[in-house]
């Protein structure tokens, strides 16, 4: 009697929960996303758009418009943003040419081939666009007298952070996948630099990069380089963010890359063995094939996570010399740090509209394609 | 003459002898390979360590390699910062731990329950009304931004705005966005970067006067950690048998109940991954606490990332913060490298 008295109001409870358990689920997600996330977008582009200012008593936002992208694109914050321009030598303009002329021929390939779509268009020419633009802005600025500015020194640290541990990180994959002893020790020991926390990494490196008391200094002092000082100047400050954040993101690239490899199909590669094949040549046609689809998400990863780097060149070189290391993040941070939110707000935007495109053109145009083949 | 001998050699040292072997001269190229990058990898680590046990001058000196032979270990700084810095340590150090812990522990709970439901429910929500929502929503944030309306009433507007939508336009709408949307958008929400976001969120916590305390951390930590929860542990339940779930459900039992008795003690492994990898991120999460916590709510990240300060950078207390609080991370990094790994690999391996 009693249980029957107790189950009475917890079923009905229950078979409430039980009919709303769709919505119960998934609400507290989305309602967090909307919460933290989208919301404060929102609220950040009417930031990016307004003027802030103390005010007696708290603060005054006023709305401004574009004023605070028209300052970072083309005045007062240009240098800092974009960065200052130089010449553009024969040889660049060629390679100019010639990147446009790729991308009118790819474009001209897609039309061609049927199946057009407004969206498929307008997202074509938006990332040729955006792909071009940022090439100039990367050339122009990266020339004799130029300067990049925070965006460019940002794509650097993408495109190059990504391509040197991408390299990498596939080569010690190859070379662990092979019949060797004590692959579980390099797989572990590899794995370590993720999980540590960028900042102890940068103070690490700073130790490290010390050319008269570092551990490398009597090889500094051989080559007569020990009054060098890298921070000061911004070509080796820059190496040195990309070094330490090589040494912790390859092992990423390592591991997912590493586990495609031992899932590749084990009796075509012997097979290929016994019919003579060499090792470059079972790569080229067995192994990237078989990992070219996971190789595409885990770069579209990476890349997702490069274009937020801040703690590196935070702490190990304050952003200097200059603003030669300053990331996009770190730009937006120093910005509202001297209490110009709209400007701080107006270079986050910047930074998301970068990286969607970026990351969204990575996606259509190589992570898809290379899908494409698996399914 | 010499040709022939060289390519012998050459045969002998990189021509397997038979295909589950690998030749001489490749296994030394390999192992020197490996083992240069393992001394990459080891390399800053030893130096941390041996640089917390030095005295200032040893540092200031010039490099000293190896402990006992080059320099005599001092206990020193670990003195310094756990007797005479005591609580100062302490104190951030809780910070994390809490921070980090509470923050995953939701992030997973949360993650896991739309995971499952991504899962195993068939989601129709109606795209007008998602447009609807997002224009209602950006209409209260501009009447109440820019022509100074109370929040209240913008919000109160709002709201009753949506309900009508609902009532009036619901049924009529045809374009759905189905579990493959929700999915996309959930993870997709792991591209913003946070600097965009964090602005506001400061804003709005000031506002609440949480900024500066625990809840602010969690609750920020929780929904940029919860898209990588979600995207990781759809896999894991897509990889369980649904069979289970099914005979359970003829037996009558609920789907709480399902998910709580037999969907969540399988996924166990799962879970298990997820939450490590949350939880290191939160431990290791530099960016938002900048922004959101100054003394109170300090974590590790925030305590090292500030010993830069007036003396100069004074590398032997450095080196026993990093060290203290990296040797958790690496610790169970060593120990459950297989379970850590399965969630990055289960992630981006299936995509």
């Amino acid at each position: 009697m009693t249980a029957t008295l107790q189950e009475v109001p917890s079923s009905r409870l229950s078979e409430w929960l039980d009919r709303q358990i769709a919505q119960l689920l998934i609400l507290p997600t989305v309602l967090i996303l909307l919460g933290l996330s989208i919301f404060p977008m929102l609220i950040s582009a009417y930031l990016a758009l307004s003027k802030f200012s103390l005010a007696p008593g708290g603060y005054e936002l006023r709305y401004v418009g574009f004023r605070n992208f028209r300052k970072l694109l083309f005045g007062s914050q240009q240098y800092h943003f974009l960065g200052t321009f130089g010449a553009l030598s024969w040889f660049e303009w060629l390679l100019l040419l010639a990147a446009a002329a790729a991308v009118v021929f790819g474009f001209l390939r897609y039309l061609r081939r049927g199946r057009v779509g407004v969206v498929g268009i307008l997202g074509r020419l938006i990332a040729a666009s955006v792909a071009l633009g940022l090439l100039l802005l990367l050339l122009i600025t990266l020339n004799a007298p130029g300067f990049p500015g925070s965006l460019v020194v940002t794509l650097f640290y993408v495109l190059a952070g990504v391509a040197v541990q991408f390299a990498l990180g596939l080569g010690l994959a190859l070379l662990c996948a092979q019949q060797i002893r004590g692959r579980n020790f390099f797989r572990v020991v590899f794995f370590v630099p993720l999980m540590v926390t960028p900042v102890g990494i940068a103070y690490a490196f700073r130790m490290l990069a010390d050319m008269g008391k570092g551990p490398f200094a009597p090889i500094w002092q051989l080559f007569g380089l020990a009054e060098f000082a890298w921070s000061a100047d911004p070509w080796s400050a820059r190496l040195v963010v990309l070094i330490g954040d090589t040494w912790q993101w390859t092992p990423f690239l390592f591991l997912i890359l590493l586990a495609a490899i031992e899932n590749q199909p084990r009796e075509q590669v012997e097979a290929a063995r016994i019919d003579g094949a060499n090792a470059w040549q079972v790569f080229r046609d067995i192994t990237w094939p078989a990992i070219a689809p996971v190789a595409a998400t885990v770069v579209l990863i990476r890349l997702i996570e490069a274009f937020k780097i801040i703690d590196l060149p935070n702490i190990l070189t304050n952003g200097g010399p200059g603003i030669a290391t300053e990331s996009m993040t770190l730009h937006a941070f120093i910005a509202w740090r001297t209490q110009d939110l709209g400007g701080s707000a107006a270079v986050g935007y910047m930074l998301l509209f970068v990286a969607v495109i970026s990351c969204v053109s990575f996606f259509n145009f190589v992570v898809r394609p290379a899908r494409r083949h698996e399914a | 003459m010499t040709a022939p001998v060289e390519s012998s050699l050459w045969r002998r040292l990189f021509e397997p002898k038979d295909l589950q072997s690998l030749a001489p001269g490749t296994k030394v190229l390999t192992y020197a390979a490996l083992l240069g990058w393992t001394f990459v990898v080891l390399f800053p680590l030893y130096w941390l360590l041996i640089t917390s046990f030095k005295l200032p001058v040893q540092v200031n000196d010039g490099p000293d390699y190896l402990p006992f032979v080059d320099f005599a270990p001092s206990g020193h700084a670990w003195r310094y910062v756990f007797v005479e810095l005591g609580n100062d340590t302490l104190r951030p150090y809780l910070n994390s731990v809490v921070i980090a812990f509470a923050s995953t522990l939701l992030a997973v709970l949360f993650g896991a329950f739309a995971a499952y439901a991504l899962v195993r429910i068939q989601y129709r929500v109606k795209l007008g009304l998602i447009l609807g929502f997002l224009l209602i929503l950006a209409a209260v944030v501009v009447a109440t931004a820019a022509f100074g309306l109370p929040w209240q009433l913008s919000l109160a507007v709002g709201v009753a705005l949506f309900l009508l939508l609902v009532v009036t336009l619901g049924p009529r709408l045809r374009r759905a966005v189905g579990n493959e949307d929700i999915q996309f958008w959930i993870i997709s929400n792991r591209i913003l970067p946070p600097v965009v976001a964090v602005l506001p969120i400061y804003i709005m916590f000031q506002q609440m006067r949480l900024l500066d305390t625990h809840a602010a951390l969690i609750l920020t930590y929780m929904a940029v950690n919860l898209p990588i929860a979600v995207w990781i542990l759809r896999d894991f339940f897509a990889g369980i048998p649904i069979d289970l779930e099914e005979s359970a459900q003829i037996d009558g039992a609920s789907k709480l109940r399902i998910l709580f008795t037999i969907v969540l003690p399988l996924a166990k492994p799962g879970l298990a991954a997820t939450f490590l990898l949350v939880l290191i991120l939160a431990w290791n999460e530099y960016l938002l606490a900048l922004f959101l916590s100054t003394a109170d709510a300090q974590t590790m990240p925030l305590l090292v990332a500030a010993q830069n300060a007036t003396r100069g950078p004074q590398w032997w207390y450095m080196s026993v913060l990093i060290i203290i609080m990296i040797a958790p991370v690496v610790a169970m990094t060593v120990l459950l490298q297989r379970y850590i790994a399965r969630g990055l690999l289960i992630g981006a391996v299936k995509g």
